[in-house]
């Protein structure tokens, strides 16, 4: 127990009034060369798509660095034009939701290890009181993500590939998220 | 603050570390409030260490606010809305004290007549035509926010019978850090509503409930003109570093 926090409470079904950006999708501009659309659903216990959910990621440029006073190894301006890093994306009717964005690099680890490329996501919506956490590695990242320190203590084979996306046509990446029952996906404590 | 420095000293990825937010926020299974009950997860939540991408965020500031975002009774050609003028006002702080500096907030509300101007919303309360309800500010260099709206009604709603939500304005919050990410919701004091509402009770502690309510703000009304809330936001904070470091070395 802290003392002091501010409790979090649920964004509610209006959502739509306070969150949506025109250029929320769009962690890197349209257009921007080896620029990736990650899409999926977000899904409920029975397999019913939440049209009033948000998704929201974060993530490293290309060459695995953070435009961020905190990252020790200093502050990077992104090598590609209109990089932000963030991406925020409202569900539609059919709980789809949509990223496009560049592939993180790497990520050095404090012990001297190495953070396979990752997108660290929130899920926010009705009927959740606080957002859920969880992240989205790459497929072809096979040698990575094996060395990865998050996906390595996850034990479960099954449970380990709910944060992997899976390839689709295009250079696509599909990334469902089950909030809850039969592969309900990976959520972290951070 | 000198974690950096340090850390580039010594050659070792030395990072600041978040405290933990346990026993503060609601469970996310919370039988009374009904649309958690598909929409939480059964499996434990695996630990994630704060590393790179947890201890860093989005940085956004003024170039995502328009000019009268925050003001809520602003911009509507047809004029100002219904309803009891407020201004909300107040600080977001790290738990250890520190003003959290150029931080996006975003906010939305119902109107006065508690009725959102949203097609989900089917409450049979008039809309106003003057009143969109959604508005955002940045934190100053010390940490202070401060809006212009209208004082939003209490509303009912389906998740039990004569179910209706205390008066609130949603809060979204970035903080600098992945961690620190919030959304909640501000109350207004003394309202009835409290003991009755399975989302405001939803926090278990008494304590951190109440601190989901702003005070009346004598200071900062403004005579003949309109009331004032003051609501201040804690998010969470770093952790001594210095441990850390000698840790590191």
């Amino acid at each position: 127990m802290t003392a002091g926090l501010t409790p979090s409470q649920t964004v509610g079904p209006y959502l739509g009034i306070g969150l949506p950006w025109a250029d929320g999708s769009f962690v890197v501009p349209p257009g921007t060369a080896g620029a990736v659309r990650i899409a999926g659903q977000v899904l409920d216990g029975q397999g019913a798509p939440l049209p009033d959910a948000v998704v929201e990621t974060w993530q490293a440029d290309p060459d695995g660095r953070f435009d961020h006073p905190d990252d020790p190894r200093g502050a990077a301006k992104p090598a590609v034009a209109g990089f932000r890093g963030f991406g925020r994306s409202l569900t539609d009717g059919e709980g789809r939701y949509e990223i496009v964005t560049l592939r993180p690099g790497a990520l050095p680890t404090p012990d001297g290890g190495t953070e396979a490329p990752h997108l660290d996501v929130s899920v926010l919506a009705r009927g959740m009181l606080d957002r859920v956490v969880t992240r989205i590695y790459f497929p072809d990242e096979t040698e990575a993500n094996a060395a990865d320190p998050v996906l390595t203590s996850i034990a479960d084979p099954a449970r380990r590939a709910t944060l992997i996306a899976a390839a689709g046509p295009d250079g696509e990446l599909r990334f469902d998220i089950r909030l809850q029952g039969e592969g309900e996906t990976v959520f972290f404590d951070v | 603050m000198t974690v950096s420095n340090q850390s580039v000293a010594s050659g070792a990825l030395v990072l600041p570390r978040y405290e933990s937010a346990a026993g503060v926020h609601p469970p996310l299974d919370s039988p009374d409030y009904r649309s958690s009950a598909l929409r939480h997860p059964k499996q434990p939540l695996v630990p994630l260490p704060q590393r790179l991408t947890e201890i860093t965020g989005p940085l956004f500031g003024a170039e995502r606010v328009g000019a009268h975002d925050a003001d809520l009774t602003a911009g509507h050609p047809g004029g100002e809305p219904i309803g009891e003028r407020i201004i909300v006002s107040g600080r977001v702080l790290d738990s250890d004290g520190r003003p959290v500096p150029d931080a996006l907030i975003e906010v939305w509300q119902a109107n006065a007549a508690g009725r959102y101007h949203h097609v989900v919303d089917a409450h049979p309360a008039p809309l106003d035509p003057n009143f969109t309800g959604g508005g955002r500010c940045v934190t100053d260099s010390l940490g202070r926010y401060r809006f212009v709206t209208i004082k939003p009604g209490p509303y009912p709603w389906g998740n039990h019978y004569n179910a209706w939500r205390p008066a609130h304005i949603h809060f979204s919050l970035f903080g600098r850090a992945f961690t620190q990410r919030l959304v909640t919701q501000m109350f207004f004091p003394g309202d009835p509503l409290f003991p009755l509402d399975p989302i405001f009770n939803s926090i278990p502690d008494e304590a951190a409930r109440q601190r989901l309510i702003s005070e009346f703000d004598i200071e900062n009304t403004v005579p003949d003109w309109a009331m004032a809330y003051e609501w201040d936001i804690v998010l969470r904070g770093r952790t001594a570093t210095v441990f850390e470091t000698e840790e590191h070395q």
